[in-house]
C-alpha cells in the first residue's frame, strides 16, 4: 500500500484544488510580471537611449509602472482572498464524518466517535475516509503544537494544547496519501507521519465495523500467538498500550487492537512487516532515537512470540 | 584595544570549558531496560538497590531530563491516580516532609519496585530500571530534595502548588518507628 507522492498541485479534494487554483494563478500573473520586467531590463543594458524620452514622459511612464504594480498587487490579493472564502465548500454539509484527530509525540491517535462508547473506533497512525463525503476533523494535541497536513486534500492545521480546532476534508478519489506532521514538535518530528486512506462507502464501513470488534479472544490464538499474549499482558506493554477485549487498557501509547491489519509502524516511518515490527519491539530506539517506546529486552523466542500475538491483531 | 579583545575572548573561551553540558542517553544499555528482578528484599529493611541500575539511579538524580521524564511517567503510568499531584489522595502526599519509607533515591526506588503495606503496588516486572530512575528523581524534587540545581519542565496549565524548581528543600521527617534509613 504504497502513499500517493504527497504532491499538493495534484489535488484529490475540493480544498486542495482551490489551493492549486490560486496557485497557478499567482504563478501565471508573477510568470508574466517576470519576463516583462527582464525584458525591459535587457532592453536597458543592451540599448542604451533607445527609449529615450523628456523628463515629464519619464516621469509619466514612472507613475504608470508604479500604478500597473498596485494593480497587480491587488488583483492577487482578490484572488487570494476570494480563494480562502472558497476554501471549505463543505462548511454546514449533511452526513458529515466526524473524527477526533490526536496529536502526540510523535504519532497521531484518531477516534471514530459511536453511538455508545462500546461502538468507539479508536486506532493510530492511519485516517480511513469514505470517498465524496465531507470528513469534519476535530484537532487535539495532547503534548506540544503539532500540525495537520495532507497537501493533496488540504492545507495545514495546527493542533494547539488546551485550544480544540476543528477543519474539513474530503476526498474526492480513493487513494492512499501521506500526511505528515507540519509543526516543529520535537526530536521525532520528521518521522510523525500517517496515512489516509480514502475508500468507497462499503468498503469504509466494512472496516468502520472490523475496527469496532475486540481482539480475538485466548481459544482462537495459535500456541505461540497465545505465549507472546502472555508476555504482551505480563510484561512492560500493558503499561501504555490497550488491547480491546484484554486486561491491557493503557491509554499513554497508539491502541494495539487491531495492530495487525494496518500498513506502516511508528507514525509511518517503517512498513508493517515481521522483521520490522520485531526491531521496533526490541529497540525501537534504533529506529526513532527519542521516541517514548523503550527497549523491551526479550529473547528471541520471546520476541517473535510477541511479534506472532500482535500480527494476530488483526 | 586588540590586546584587550584577545584576552577578553581568551577569557571567554577558558569560561565556556567550564560548562559541562548536561547529556542525557536515548538508548538505554541492555540491563537498564529490563524490569527489575533479582531477590525480593523485605519491605521493611532499606536495602540497596542491585548493582546495574545504581549508577544510573544516582545520574538521574543530577539530571534534569530524567527528571522531566519522570514528571511525565508520573502522570502516563498513573501514579497521580493515587498520589494526585504530589498533594495526596488515596496514596500519601510526596510534596511533605515526611517520609514513611526514606526519601534517599534508594529508598524511593524500592518502594516503586516492590511495592509497599497498605497499598503501594510492587511495579516489579512492570517498568524499565531506567525509567524507575527517572521516576525516583522526579519524586524526589516535589519536596525539594533534588537540591535546587536541577527540575523538570514547568507545567503548562496553572497549578495549585509551587513548581519544582522553585520549592525549598525539607528536611524529611521520619515517622515514628520507621526503620533506619
Amino acid at each position: 500500500m504504497m502513499p500517493a507522492s504527497g504532491y499538493a498541485l495534484a489535488p484529490a479534494g475540493p480544498q486542495a484544488a482551490r489551493l492549486a487554483q490560486v496557485f497557478w494563478a499567482f504563478f501565471a500573473v508573477c510568470a508574466v510580471v517576470y519576463v516583462v520586467v527582464v525584458a525591459l531590463l535587457l532592453l536597458g543594458a543592451l540599448r542604451p537611449g533607445a527609449a529615450a524620452v523628456d523628463e515629464p514622459a519619464r516621469l509619466r511612464l514612472v507613475a504608470a509602472g508604479g500604478v500597473l504594480t498596485a494593480l497587480t498587487l491587488v488583483g492577487l490579493l482578490v484572488v487570494s482572498i476570494h480563494g480562502g472564502h472558497q476554501l471549505n465548500p463543505m462548511r454546514g454539509a449533511k452526513d458529515v464524518l466526524t473524527v477526533q484527530v490526536i496529536g502526540r509525540q510523535w504519532w497521531w491517535e484518531l477516534r471514530y466517535p459511536g453511538t455508545a462508547p462500546d461502538q468507539e473506533v479508536v486506532t493510530a497512525n492511519e485516517l480511513h475516509v469514505p470517498v465524496g463525503r465531507p470528513v469534519l476533523l476535530r484537532l487535539v494535541s495532547r503534548d506540544v503544537i503539532h500540525s495537520f497536513w495532507v497537501p493533496e486534500l488540504h492545507g495545514k492545521r495546527d493542533l494547539i494544547p488546551g485550544h480544540d480546532s476543528t477543519t474539513y476534508i474530503q476526498a474526492d478519489r480513493a487513494g492512499v496519501f501521506r500526511g505528515q506532521c507540519a509543526e516543529f514538535c520535537g526530536t521525532q518530528h520528521a518521522q510523525m507521519g500517517f496515512l489516509v486512506i480514502a475508500e468507497p462507502e462499503e468498503k469504509f464501513q466494512a472496516w468502520l465495523s472490523a475496527q469496532r470488534t475486540p481482539a480475538p479472544p485466548q481459544e482462537a490464538l495459535s500456541a505461540e500467538a497465545r505465549r507472546g499474549q502472555d508476555l504482551f499482558l505480563h510484561g512492560t506493554c500493558v503499561m501504555c498500550h490497550r488491547v480491546a477485549g484484554t486486561s491491557a487498557g493503557a491509554t499513554m501509547g497508539p491502541d494495539l487492537t487491531h495492530v495487525g491489519s494496518r500498513a506502516t509502524l511508528a507514525a509511518g516511518s517503517l512498513p508493517n512487516v515481521h522483521d520490522h515490527l520485531r526491531r521496533w519491539v526490541a529497540d525501537a530506539q534504533s529506529v526513532k532515537p527519542g521516541s517514548h517506546m523503550p527497549p523491551t529486552p526479550l529473547s528471541a523466542a520471546d520476541q517473535d512470540s510477541l511479534v506472532t500475538y500482535l500480527e494476530a491483531l488483526r | 584595544m586588540r590586546h584587550r579583545l584577545a584576552a577578553v575572548l581568551v577569557a571567554a573561551l577558558g569560561a565556556s570549558a567550564g560548562c559541562k553540558h548536561e547529556t542525557h542517553d536515548v538508548r538505554p544499555a541492555q540491563e537498564l531496560s529490563q524490569s527489575p528482578g533479582g531477590v525480593v528484599l523485605s519491605t521493611l529493611f532499606a536495602g540497596g538497590v542491585p548493582s546495574a541500575i545504581a549508577g544510573t539511579l544516582k545520574d538521574s538524580q543530577q539530571n534534569a531530563y530524567a527528571m522531566n521524564e519522570g514528571k511525565r511517567l508520573f502522570d502516563a503510568y498513573n501514579c497521580t491516580g493515587c498520589h494526585a499531584h504530589g498533594g495526596g489522595a488515596i496514596g500519601p502526599a510526596l510534596m511533605d516532609a515526611k517520609w514513611i519509607y526514606g526519601s534517599s533515591p534508594e529508598n524511593v526506588y524500592q518502594t516503586i519496585v516492590e511495592g509497599r503495606p497498605n497499598g503501594m503496588p510492587s511495579f516489579r516486572g512492570k517498568i524499565p530500571d531506567f525509567q524507575v530512575a527517572q521516576l525516583v528523581a522526579y519524586v524526589r524534587s516535589m519536596p525539594g530534595l533534588a537540591g535546587g540545581f536541577w527540575a523538570p519542565g514547568r507545567n503548562d496549565a496553572m497549578q495549585v502548588k509551587p513548581g519544582e524548581n522553585t520549592v525549598s528543600a525539607q528536611a524529611p521527617v521520619r515517622a515514628p518507628g520507621a526503620p533506619p534509613p
